[in-house]
């Protein structure tokens, strides 16, 4: 049903022109209906001209594409870039589809997925009218490597590129060519060499780490004042944390880029804006788009949720993000797995979803740690929550029975001081963990140094007894290896600083090597499934919400969607016409 | 002696700000690599910037910084920041000054407007509730001067914003910054609420200050004597009566200023204007301490501009202060 | 034919939270051009508020004034504000005490004699300066021209008091009033400055009011001198009768207290005991009869019925229960003897 929805409504958005979407579920004006974007196009048009208004409340990492990390820094980076892959820029399921962008198709793996070959399209060039070539993308790629000058983008191309010496062209200038780690055969081919076997390849491609960088035009850290555009908009001004505009590149040919249009003459971007304000101003049609990834905050929320007439052109989407508490094996008695178990049992879910803002705002009741829009995810429910949110008693009093603790325990859980619904977490889990006799200290710490310094510091933890630790983890892009690597993975815990807060399951390591190591995405998806339910087993982490964005698109945008890819509307689609 | 003050001033900032975070070279140098960077990437970072050195050297390096420029390598060259170079921002990579500058425009608008705005409303109101002491009017005044003190500008911005531009349209939605010399108007339409929250919470002080100055010169014999003389009450109350006021006025004027110059770090924020006040406090959150140095030293320039400024003005206004 | 400047029956009285202040409670005189009246009490005996209330500068401040005060022909309780200020300044200006709190520490002494002088003639600025410098050379200052440009703090303290009665003289004012003109300046000082208004007395040939707590600075200018207390005038006469046949017990007190260069100045020879009174709540009957040491021979009445101002010869005026003659055998008897005494 859902994605019949969708592929009405984006077939409509292909030639509509200005009508409000076609009722593929038979609603009489889903345009002004909540959640309408949610599943399908809102307002198809495609009018020509106006300027497309976006408004955030503080500024990107870095909109050079070789050096960003937030899910709408890559978002807007395709209005001037093009990577390799991208995901298809349709509502539903489909978003989460790669299809080829820079690159005619998918990458080919081969030697086992230890290569990967892609072939560039033909004709594409730079803002200036230079033809792009494989070159171009290799040394994007090359540039990023060096941590020292974009310190901000992910790191996947250092560890899993067979990079050797290799540092980066700024370090070893003249080197590159020489470089093997990418090989350039002609000008419309790019191969990469990995260090082992990776199947999910073609999510590193998406990454704008991919789009081509003339060399001839990078400054370096530099480089952000004005990226080079490949994309259908180029920078026209970039005044640094304040403004960017963006205006149509004239050497865009839509010939080559089957995913976008050129639909609006210029985009504007205000940085730094006061995000109360930022709301009011969405509200009331002044911006047309917000750009973060949790869409309106505290505030507007309330209007939004309470008032009809603003209700109806907001959306609650799922985001790629749970929240959770992590059960530490390292403090006594969760050493024993079946305490871990009792907490699982024990929590009352339903308050915490109320502590995040209800179903709207805040989000589902989870029934596992894998947020379900993921691709891969299948259906699990080990302590049957679905059918008892509230927490099930008995059955946490036999897991403290086998425990060996019947009459229950005492411990501290943590929390992050800024984060109200976290206090009110960690107080609801007091209250539901104390009807088994599992007694809790609340401990707040500063959020900013809630990992460097405290939770996710594992010596500070044990010291201080830290049982249970309030968290919450968005994935990089929406598939398994970009949301659990960085959670569940015992190899990447370190002394401070870590992501990954205790969970220690030589078997989930295990599951994520196979599933990184698969070609095909299928078996792929059905592993990262498995490592879904062996987190559940293990009963490191107690996940209660698949975390809500609550969006709002003012009356006036058109081609407006959630893609439930970034889990936030697609930008590449709107417009104002 | 003042740079004195500031040197020891910025040196405790400098020694005191990543103590006060608690956080080891790599916890600090950590915030600057990307939200997921590896041990080796972090550790890399820190002795890069430099955290692994002795505070003191560290010090001494953003010192001669300012006296020699930096040189920093921004990948496919060396660019040379010259002096005073106020050191590259951990965070954004960009020079300092050069960003400091580019935004005292903004503060510079903000503040020298509702100066004015303050001023003007504030010392007449003084004024006449002082002539009418008691009345409704200095009641109401008052009252309204209580509230402008106490009530916190994110609260009062939030609202005149929400009243006057959303509600009653009466200024428009421009929410960018634009130059006076690009277009006065628009910069005037989206400066004048931010003017008149600002001065709001300012006019009530100037107001009460101004009152309790009038009351007690008004009482003065030298006022007396300019009554005896046959003057107007107009020109008793103005010419003679609101000079002698506007010494004090004037201190805390030059302090206020100068403070603003410094960054109206609330105002800026609420009303979103990239100024120095907004780059005190993004800098500040992010921990970066290039820029939270450079705007320390920044904003006590302007104070003691300002200071010197009003030390010279006293002259002018008050003879009795001038040198033989 | 009524005189230049003719006080009947002045009022002035102000509504306070805590009550009524009479500060001048029925005030008659009358004065002639070229004359000199002294107007003499201590602190708070509605000496200074009287002077100020024929200026009209208690009018609208909230002050309830009655009676009658007219100038060359004019009423002036009942003329607008705008009338008196017209007046202010022009025919009749005041000289205050201690200069140094008087005039504007802001201004030059020449910008406020300028500003005096241009309120009521319509000349440039070069020409009232001219007419300043004038002014600060014919009351004796040394370097006008230079001096016109100095501030007030910049004076010596005789200076500042005749740059303060140049000022008031700007505009040949026909009434001029001279609030302690000399208290706040040493004895030889003192003199001058006497000196210089007898002189610029006559040569404007103005009426003089001349007001202060110390008899000595009147004995040498006034006509007629005027006694105050609570409020009320207790003695009127000639400055013979006053000097001469004073015949009220303050007034005695006031002559013992007179400083005299034959005498330690701390010495009193008839010290008057007590503070002045109230000026809201008045003592009953005699408001002098707290302090008077002779309240006995005149029994109940001096605590409960006011004495009336009353002619014992030729325009001299007592407010005294006791009678002429025993007042008159007081004098000689007990008090005059004590005053001559070497």
């Amino acid at each position: 049903m859902t994605a019949a929805l969708a592929l009405v409504a984006s077939a409509c958005g292909g030639g509509g022109g200005g009508s409000k979407s076609s009722t593929g579920g038979g609603d009489a004006a889903p345009a002004s209906q909540y959640k309408a974007a949610v599943t399908q196009v809102v307002n198809p048009s495609t009018k020509t001209g106006g300027t497309l208004r976006m408004g955030m409340p503080g500024d990107f990492d870095s909109v050079d594409p070789g050096d960003m990390y937030y899910g709408y820094a890559w978002n807007f980076a395709r209005f001037y870039t093009r990577a390799l892959t991208m995901f298809k820029p349709v509502p539903g399921e489909e978003g989460l589809q790669l299809v080829g962008d820079l690159a005619e198709d998918l990458g080919k793996p081969s030697d086992g997925g230890k290569t990967w070959t892609y072939k560039l399209r033909e004709g594409v060039k730079f803002e200036d009218g230079t033809p792009v070539t494989s070159k171009d993308v290799k040394y994007a790629v090359a540039r990023s490597l060096d941590k020292d000058i974009l310190p901000s983008g992910p790191t996947y191309f250092n560890d899993w590129l067979d990079t050797g010496d290799y540092t980066g062209p700024y370090k070893m200038k003249g080197k590159l060519d020489s470089w093997k780690g990418i090989e350039t055969p002609d000008d419309r081919t790019i191969v990469f060499h990995l260090k082992k076997a990776y199947g999910g390849f073609d999510y590193f491609a998406m990454l704008p780490q991919t789009a081509p960088v003339p060399e001839a035009k990078d400054t370096g850290s530099k480089y952000k004042e004005h990226p080079v555009a490949t994309g259908p908009y180029m920078f026209k001004s970039h005044e640094l944390t304040k403004r960017i505009e963006l205006v149509k590149n004239p050497n865009w040919d839509a010939a080559t880029d089957p995913n976008r249009k050129q639909l609006n003459d210029s985009i504007e971007v205000l940085l730094g804006q006061n995000e109360d304000d930022l709301d009011q101003r969405l509200l009331s049609g002044k911006i047309d788009v917000k750009v973060n990834s949790t869409g309106v905050a505290a505030n507007a929320r309330k209007t939004v949720l309470t008032d009809e007439k603003v209700k109806q052109y907001a959306d609650s989407a799922l985001i790629d993000r749970t929240w959770f508490t992590n059960i530490n094996g390292d403090v006594k008695p969760f050493d024993n797995i079946h305490c871990r178990k009792a907490v699982l049992y024990a929590a009352d879910r339903s308050a915490i979803q109320g502590a995040y803002g209800g179903p709207d705002a805040g989000g589902d009741v989870a029934l596992s740690l894998m947020p379900p829009k993921m691709t891969g995810y299948q259906k699990i429910d080990p302590y049957g929550v679905e059918a008892t949110p509230g927490g099930n008693v008995d059955k946490a009093k036999e897991e403290l029975a086998a425990c060996g603790q019947p009459n229950g325990f005492s411990t501290t859980i943590s929390f992050r001081n800024e984060r109200a619904a976290e206090k009110q977490t960690a107080e609801a889990l007091q209250q539901s963990l104390g009807r088994v006799g599992i007694k809790l200290d609340l401990k707040g710490y500063p959020q900013g140094d809630y990992f460097k310094l405290y939770a996710g510091k594992p010596d500070f933890a044990k010291k201080n007894g830290l049982g249970l630790m309030v968290y919450g983890w968005g994935a990089d892009y929406p598939e398994g290896f970009g949301f659990f690597q960085q959670i569940v993975d015992s190899r990447v815990i370190r002394p401070a600083g870590n992501t990954n807060l205790g969970v220690k399951d030589p078997k989930i390591d295990a599951l994520i090597d196979q599933a990184a190591a698969e070609t095909d995405a299928t078996k792929r998806g059905a592993i990262w499934a498995q490592v879904d339910k062996q987190v559940m087993d293990s009963a490191f982490i107690l996940p209660y919400v698949w975390a809500h964005g609550l969006f709002y698109r003012p009356p006036t945008l058109k081609n407006v969607f959630v893609s439930q890819n970034w889990g936030m509307y697609e930008f590449l689609t709107l417009s104002t016409q | 002696m003042l740079l004195f003050v500031v040197s020891i001033a910025t040196f405790a900032i400098f020694f005191l700000v990543p103590r006060l975070a608690g956080m080891s070279a790599d916890d600090l140098a950590s915030r600057y690599v990307g939200k997921a960077a590896n041990a080796q990437v972090i550790h890399d970072t820190a002795i890069r910037l430099g955290f692994n050195d002795p505070v003191i050297v560290q010090y001494g390096r953003f010192v001669k910084g300012i006296f020699t420029g930096v040189d920093r390598n921004y990948g496919p060259g060396i660019e040379h920041c010259p002096a005073p170079c106020l050191g590259y921002s951990y965070v954004s990579q960009n020079p300092v000054l050069p960003d400091i500058l580019n935004r005292l425009p903004i503060t510079l608008s903000l503040a020298l407007g509702a100066a004015v705005v303050w001023v003007i409303f504030g010392v007449a109101t003084g004024v006449v509730s002082a002539l009418r002491r008691g009345s409704f009017f200095d009641r109401l005044s008052m009252g309204i001067a209580l509230a402008g003190v106490s009530l916190p500008i994110f609260f009062t911005g939030i609202v005149s914003l929400a009243i006057f531009r959303d509600q009653l349209g009466l200024v428009g939605d421009v929410a960018d910054w634009v130059p006076f010399s690009e277009d006065p108007l628009t910069w005037a339409n989206n400066l004048i609420l931010p003017w008149v929250t600002l001065a709001f919470l300012y006019a009530a002080g100037y107001a009460r200050l101004t009152r309790a100055g009038m009351l007690e010169t008004m009482s003065e014999d030298y006022i007396r004597t300019a009554r005896a003389k046959g003057l107007a009450e107009r020109v008793v109350v103005l010419k003679h009566g609101l000079r002698a006021t506007l010494t004090p006025v004037l201190t805390m004027f030059g302090l206020d200023l100068g403070l603003l110059l410094g960054g109206a770090v609330l105002t800026e924020s609420t009303f979103s204007l990239p100024g120095i006040g907004k780059y005190a406090v993004d800098a500040i959150s992010n921990n970066d301490l290039p820029q939270v140095m450079g705007v320390t030293l920044i904003a006590a320039a302007f104070i003691i501009l300002a200071n010197l400024i009003v030390d010279l003005l006293y002259a002018v206004v008050d003879p009795r202060v001038r040198l033989a | 034919m009524s005189p230049f400047l003719d006080v009947k029956d002045l009022k002035i009285h102000f509504p306070t939270d805590d009550g009524l202040v009479r500060s001048v409670d029925g005030v008659t005189f009358g004065l002639e051009r070229g004359k000199t009246l002294g107007i003499v009490g201590e602190s708070g005996s509605g000496k200074s508020v009287t002077s100020l209330g024929i200026l009209g500068l208690h009018k609208g401040r909230g002050a309830n004034i009655s009676g009658e005060i007219w100038l060359d022909g004019e009423e002036l309780v009942g003329a607008s504000q705008e009338h008196v200020r017209g007046l202010r300044g022009k025919k009749m200006a005041m000289i205050f005490q201690d200069p140094l709190s008087a005039m504007h520490p802001f201004y030059t002494v020449g910008d406020q004699i300028v500003e005096a002088y241009r309120i009521h003639n319509k000349v440039t600025k070069a020409v009232a300066r001219k007419h300043a410098i004038d002014m600060l050379g014919r009351v004796g200052i040394p370097e006008p021209g230079r001096r016109v440009d100095s501030y007030p703090h910049e004076f010596s303290g005789g200076m500042r008091q005749r740059a303060m009665i140049a000022m008031a003289l700007s505009c040949d004012p026909e009434l001029l009033i001279a609030d302690e003109p000399t208290t706040a300046l040493d004895v030889t000082v003192q003199a001058q400055i006497l000196d210089l208004m007898r002189d610029l007395q006559r040569e404007f040939d103005s009426a003089l009011i001349i007001i202060t707590h110390d008899l000595g600075v009147v004995a040498e200018l006034s006509d007629d001198i005027l006694v105050m207390y609570g409020g009320k005038c207790i003695e009127y006469g000639s400055a013979d009768d006053i000097f001469y046949r004073p015949e009220h017990p303050y007034t005695w007190g006031l002559l013992g207290s007179m400083p005299r260069l034959d005498r330690e100045p701390t010495e009193r020879l008839l010290p008057i005991k007590g503070s002045p009174p109230s000026l809201i709540n008045v003592p009953p009957g005699c408001a002098f009869h707290p302090r008077c040491p002779y309240t006995e021979r005149t029994g109940d009445k001096a605590r409960t019925e006011a004495p009336a101002l009353a002619e014992t010869e030729g325009g001299h005026l007592v407010r005294c229960h006791m009678s002429p003659a025993e007042r008159r055998d007081l004098w000689e008897n007990e008090i005059k003897p004590v005053l001559e005494t070497p």
